[in-house]
């Protein structure tokens, strides 16, 4: 029972489940040093946030590739990428896809900007980054703003089915300090 | 709820009177499909309402998926500086199917404007600045794909087919018209 109760409130494990109910997944907030890891970004080789220290970036977890819309979220983000660039911020894509998956679907979309590929163990990114949907098995739609030095400056979870658009990020960005 | 950043001005392309019940603000693309379907569905809204709605075109070229995007809304821009907008508006979507420069010069023809005037804009990106700026303004705006439509400053978020934006339309006027009496 005692182990039931520290299950129940261990919201940094991604997706609590409370009387069978899968409650939204608490984001890492604004201030967390941001979880490091290593994944796949081509079939051969990898890819560690720690690497990008020194810029901001921008870690857009996404449900799935090929969402049917025209202008998708990371669709859209592939042509806001200039100015994101402005910032000097990098920009990654992050689901449970595989590196052969993503890599068929930024060749589609012509994405210039790495996808990276939370697959083994599935989701344990997101889950680190309290961003993953246990039940449904895929990330949530969320947004993470981290500064140059890897501390997390801004987070936000967005409805699985809505589009969060670019503009908390660029407001994120925006608000980093020199 | 996302708002739109950036307000209606005189610089804008619109349709109906200056100050309508209800301002809708379009950010679109000329190749988008889903942008192709709304240009209809826009048109039946605009005969519903009259001309107490202003609707408002803002170019939101989703380039990198669409390769005639960019010349399309700028060859909209380059008619507009004429006095032509909307004409050319339509003509892009009414023929979406085959945009790119031939077209774009058939149209321009059709209205009696110079096709080799078009050309040189275009190779010297004469309206680029403005399209960008339509852009930036959209993504500023939570724009999050093609179409996405404000009313009156708030993003809808619903569907867009007629009945869904006569509605979100008409619940805006009437949340107004409360404000008013209240």
């Amino acid at each position: 029972m005692a182990m039931e109760n520290a299950k129940l409130h261990d919201y940094t494990a991604g997706t609590a489940v409370i009387n069978g109910h899968a409650a939204p997944s608490e984001l890492l907030p604004a201030g967390t040093e941001a979880p490091d890891f290593s994944l796949h970004v081509t079939p051969d080789q990898t890819l560690s946030l720690r690497e990008l220290r020194g810029k901001p970036v921008i870690l857009a977890f996404y449900p799935a590739d090929w969402s049917p819309v025209c202008g998708d979220q990371m669709a859209l983000y592939n042509e806001v990428l200039p100015e994101f660039q402005k910032f000097g911020a990098e920009l990654l894509g992050v689901s449970v896809d595989g590196v052969w998956c993503h890599r068929a679907f930024a060749e589609a979309r012509h994405l210039h900007f790495s996808l990276l590929a939370d697959f083994e163990p599935k989701g344990a990114v997101a889950q680190s980054y309290g961003a993953y949907r246990r039940a449904d098995g895929f990330s949530e739609r969320a947004l993470f703003v981290i500064d140059k030095s890897g501390i997390i400056a801004w987070s936000y979870r967005s409805p699985v089915a809505v589009n969060p658009g670019a503009d908390g990020i660029l407001q994120a960005l925006e608000d980093l300090p020199e | 709820m996302a708002t739109l950043n950036t307000q209606v001005t005189s610089e804008d392309h619109f349709q109906g009177a200056e100050n309508g019940a209800a301002t809708l603000v379009e950010y679109g693309d000329y190749e988008c499909s889903h942008c192709g379907q709304a240009y209809g569905i826009v048109k039946r809204v605009q005969k519903h309402f009259g001309k107490g709605l202003r609707f408002v075109f803002r170019n939101f070229p989703l380039s990198q998926m669409h390769p005639h995007a960019e010349s399309a809304a700028e060859t909209a821009e380059f008619a507009g500086a004429h006095g032509k907008f909307w004409e050319m508006h339509d003509g892009l979507f009414e023929n979406q199917q085959h945009l790119g420069g031939p077209l774009y010069s058939k149209l321009a023809q059709d209205l009696s404007l110079s096709p080799a005037g078009l050309q040189q804009a275009l190779s010297e990106g004469m309206y680029k600045d403005r399209v960008r700026a339509d852009f930036s303004s959209g993504v500023r705006s939570g724009v999050n794909g093609t179409p996405t439509f404000f009313i009156n400053g708030k993003r809808h978020d619903g569907p867009f087919d007629y009945e869904s934006l006569v509605q979100a339309i008409e619940e805006a006027i009437g949340g107004q018209k409360n404000a008013i009496s209240a």
